[in-house]
């Protein structure tokens, strides 16, 4: 009968660490990623490198300005969620409330099929096929633009998108519709006056996640945008965001340079502010849940 | 505090030489909120007591500390005394897997595992380290004949449980609970999932096991209280109202709130 | 019956939503498939590259791949199920379970790049592992850590708590309802999770592209400390780094196509093995 209780308790202490596990490995990734990248800013400044329009690290002098880079991730991101935003509620809606229930699991496979294609056949497809295609239309020099990126990240960001808000839909109560139904309301004004506002802040989370997909995508954007840094962005000519410089220069960057130190530098600005993203995404979707 | 108890004169109606519960001054919280309100009450040993009151009263509460099952609940916390076999098993101390050893249980919903009806009823033997195919053959027929369900299920133990009709599940949960040799049985309400025929059956059932083991059970149903009970247990908002022998609690009750449940005053 | 009208138009768009979904998936995979499957032969999966990468097959690159997926499925499956073991029978509450609630979800969220960054900087370099198989499968883990605990956390969270209360009435154990009782009926839920983590670390670039993957290989892996190539990494590659990337494309719609259809079928196993166990499900 000892050893009956110590079975338990050794295996609460077991999972108990593999859950601390989970804590563990966030911790050292915010410790390494600022270890490697704090000795940067004795020498540059930390304005000058968040507002620096001018990034060329390995000049003499070197400049570390990321302004560009940034503001060619929020273009393409910005892109990317006119796309998924919009489909993305369109596909929970379209399963929530009008779908009839056998075709949902199909649609609802589909979506994440969607999800589970890896970003480099999504860069490769772009690369070969919707690139030279997006070219010939619109007649320009170049295929590979933030336009291109922005059109691959959405429909990588859209079954985000609609995964989060279809649960949304799908937790507003009947009793809700039944209500509306009873007035004399139509299926459509239903879903538009009743089941939607009941879902927003659920799709709203879905949004937030949705972004901080777009804005991590690495390999997609990498092999697609052009990677040159023209300021100002514009959607029609090539943008390099914050992930693909990192993908692209680590390789160059000798370990424990500056250059090397810039890119730990970038990959923390990406960090943060995506762990921003996800804490409010899930604040709000706590919310939701609590039925708020 | 409005309601007072009256333990003394409750008790003197039930006269067990050994009862196999004393419950003294049983209380039961939620947070907060008082959900058993200082119940004395004697179980006597090897009869059938039915624990009846409207829902919310209490009754699922008071079954869930005999085994001390409410630990699971966050937040719930019993005080006084609850004896069995001169152990308190309200003392923290308790050996709670040596305590659920001897008192059974059997649920509202018939709650079979996702295993084979064998290895349902034997999973108790087994995790109390009983092992050998013969010896566990045996506790098995023995615990599926005590809940007459032997002769229907014998040519397919190694069927899923879930092949079973509602009412067959419910006596194979009873001939799980069997298993372990328990002195107590408790039933939280075994019927109220299953048809009139799987009901009658397991009212018959009751009756029997009453000879070997001592039966608790929890219901809201009064003509079943009647039928399977030798001692019937009133409680209304937590409170003991009335503990007499069934038959003069059902003829002759003390308590005008008895009286009003019995007329169906409340429900 | 204006307002009919309005409303018509209405669900056509939300179709229309829904038909880009399929259009966009069937786009894709069909036209891999149409511009792959030439390319795809008994000698593709079984030579090496030759010439540059102008000639060959992709035998490395899947071995490699093979290797990573196998050592992440060893390393964050029983890490994710433990945890999720923690978070749904034990845990009571408290301080320390809400922290981790939030490191699940933020590590969820963290970008693949920056997992390639952590695991150039902890494993590569700190732990002085080099860029190597084990670097890339610790860095797949981790990433692939919170997609196995959420999986098996809801698998978990999905069986009646009457199981529970039948083992415990019993007189079993915590430890002995779980792995009696809790754990069997969760299996296919917990099952579906990880072939779906595994299913994602197959197809990752940014994480191993620092810590695991090499340009070219001239023999396959010998140990765990051997640089690797992998399938998405030589995909990218070969695309865009190679000298005469325009000459093989046919090299790379094979390539492409033999990533998807690894990467998807995982997927497709997992949602049938979902479906089976929702229409066997009898509780």
């Amino acid at each position: 009968m000892k050893k009956r209780g110590l079975a338990d308790r050794v295996v609460k202490v077991i999972t108990w660490g593999c859950a601390s596990c989970s804590l563990l490995g966030l911790g050292l990734i915010t410790l390494f990623l600022f270890r490697e990248a704090v000795p940067l800013f004795s020498r540059v400044s930390f304005g000058g490198f968040l507002f620096g329009a001018v990034w060329r690290p390995t000049s003499d002098p070197p400049s570390f300005g990321i302004l560009p880079m940034v503001a060619g991730s929020a273009l393409v991101t910005f892109g990317a969620l006119l796309v998924a935003v919009p489909f993305g509620i369109g596909v929970a809606l379209f399963i929530g409330e009008v779908l009839p229930q056998g075709f949902r699991d199909l649609l609802k496979l589909s979506v994440e099929i969607l999800a589970g294609i890896p970003s480099v056949v999504y860069g490769f497809f772009g690369l070969v096929v919707v690139g030279p295609w997006l070219q010939g239309v619109l007649g320009l020099p170049t295929g590979q633009t933030a336009l291109l990126a922005a059109l691959l990240l959405g429909v990588m960001a859209l079954p985000t998108v609609a995964s989060v808000a279809e649960d949304a839909v799908a937790a507003v109560p009947d009793s809700l519709r039944e209500a509306s139904l009873a007035l004399g309301a139509t299926p459509w004004q239903t879903m538009w006056r009743v089941v939607l506002p009941a879902a927003k802040s659920g799709a709203f989370a879905g949004v937030l996640l949705g972004m901080g997909r777009a804005i991590g995508e690495t390999m997609t954007v990498l092999m697609v945008s052009g990677n040159s840094p023209v300021w100002p962005p514009s959607f029609l000519s090539p943008v390099r965001t914050m992930t693909a410089t990192v993908a692209l220069e680590m390789a160059e960057a000798p370990v424990g340079g500056l250059h090397y130190r810039a890119l730990f530098a970038v990959g923390g600005v990406l960090f943060l502010f995506v762990l921003l993203l996800n804490l409010v995404g899930e604040l709000v979707a706590h919310r939701v849940r609590r039925g708020a | 505090m409005v309601t007072k108890t009256r333990p003394v004169e409750v008790n003197q109606r039930i006269e067990a030489e050994a009862p196999a519960f004393r419950v003294r001054n049983l209380s039961f919280f939620y947070g907060r909120e008082k959900v058993l309100k200082g119940i004395t009450m004697d179980i006597p040993r090897h009869r059938v007591t039915a624990i009846m009151g409207p829902s919310g009263c209490g009754k699922s509460t008071f079954l869930r500390v005999l085994n001390r099952l409410y630990e699971r609940i966050p937040g719930a916390k019993a005080t006084g005394e609850v004896w069995l076999d001169g152990e308190n098993i309200l003392d923290p101390r308790l050996d709670v897997v040596a305590l659920r050893r001897k008192v059974g249980m059997v649920f509202q919903k018939p709650n079979p595992f996702p295993k084979s009806i064998f290895d349902n009823v034997a999973y108790g033997p087994r995790i109390h380290g009983v092992r050998g195919r013969r010896k566990l053959s045996f506790i098995v027929e023995r615990a599926l004949r005590q809940a007459a369900l032997w002769d229907e299920v014998k040519d397919k133990l190694k069927r899923s449980a879930f092949d079973l009709s509602g009412g067959q599940q419910q006596r194979l949960c009873i001939a799980r609970a069997l298993a372990v040799e328990p002195q107590v049985l408790l039933m939280d309400e075994p019927t109220s999932a299953l048809d009139p025929a799987a009901t009658a059956k397991i009212e018959e059932l009751v009756r029997t096991l009453s000879q070997g083991f001592t039966v608790v059970i929890v219901t809201h149903n009064l003509q079943q209280a009647a039928r399977v009970s030798h001692h019937t247990a009133f409680l209304l908002s937590g409170e003991l109202v009335e503990y007499a022998p069934t038959e003069e609690l059902f003829t002759r009750p003390k308590d005008p709130r008895t009286e009003d449940y019995l007329t169906g005053r409340f429900s | 019956m204006r307002r009919r009208h309005w409303e018509g138009l209405g669900y056509v768009l939300l179709s229309l939503s829904a038909g880009a979904v399929l259009l966009v998936l069937g786009a894709v995979v069909l036209f891999l498939l149409v511009q792959g499957a030439p390319a795809l032969s008994w000698e593709f999966f079984t030579s090496f590259p030759r010439r540059g990468m102008t000639q060959g097959g992709i035998l490395p690159a899947l071995v490699g791949t093979g290797y990573l997926m196998a050592g992440t499925v060893v390393i964050s499956v029983p890490l994710g199920v433990g945890a999720a073991v923690w978070l749904s029978e034990y845990a009571r509450g408290g301080r320390w379970l809400r922290a981790v609630r939030v490191g699940v979800n933020a590590l969820a969220g963290v970008p693949s790049i920056v997992f390639g960054l952590f695991g150039l900087a902890f494993f590569v370099k700190a732990m002085g592992l080099g860029v190597s198989l084990l670097s890339g499968v610790l860095t797949l883990s981790l990433l692939a850590l919170p997609v196995v605990i959420r999986a098996a956390e809801e698998a978990l969270r999905a069986v009646p708590e009457e199981f529970r209360e039948g083992a415990y009435a019993l007189g079993a154990t915590p430890w002995q309802a779980i792995h009696t009782v809790v754990l069997p009926a969760a299996l296919p839920g917990i099952l579906t999770g990880a072939i779906l983590a595994v299913g994602r670390a197959a197809g990752e670039t940014a994480p191993i592209m620092f810590t695991a993957a090499a340009y070219y290989t001239p023999r396959l892996p010998r140990s765990p400390l051997d640089e690797v190539m992998a399938l998405p990494y030589h995909l990218y590659v070969m695309a865009t780094e190679s000298t005469f990337f325009w000459k093989t494309r046919h090299l790379q719609y094979g390539t492409a196509l033999a990533l998807l259809v690894l990467v998807l079928s995982f997927y497709l196993i997992a949602g049938l093995l979902r479906a089976r166990a929702r229409r066997r499900k009898r509780w």
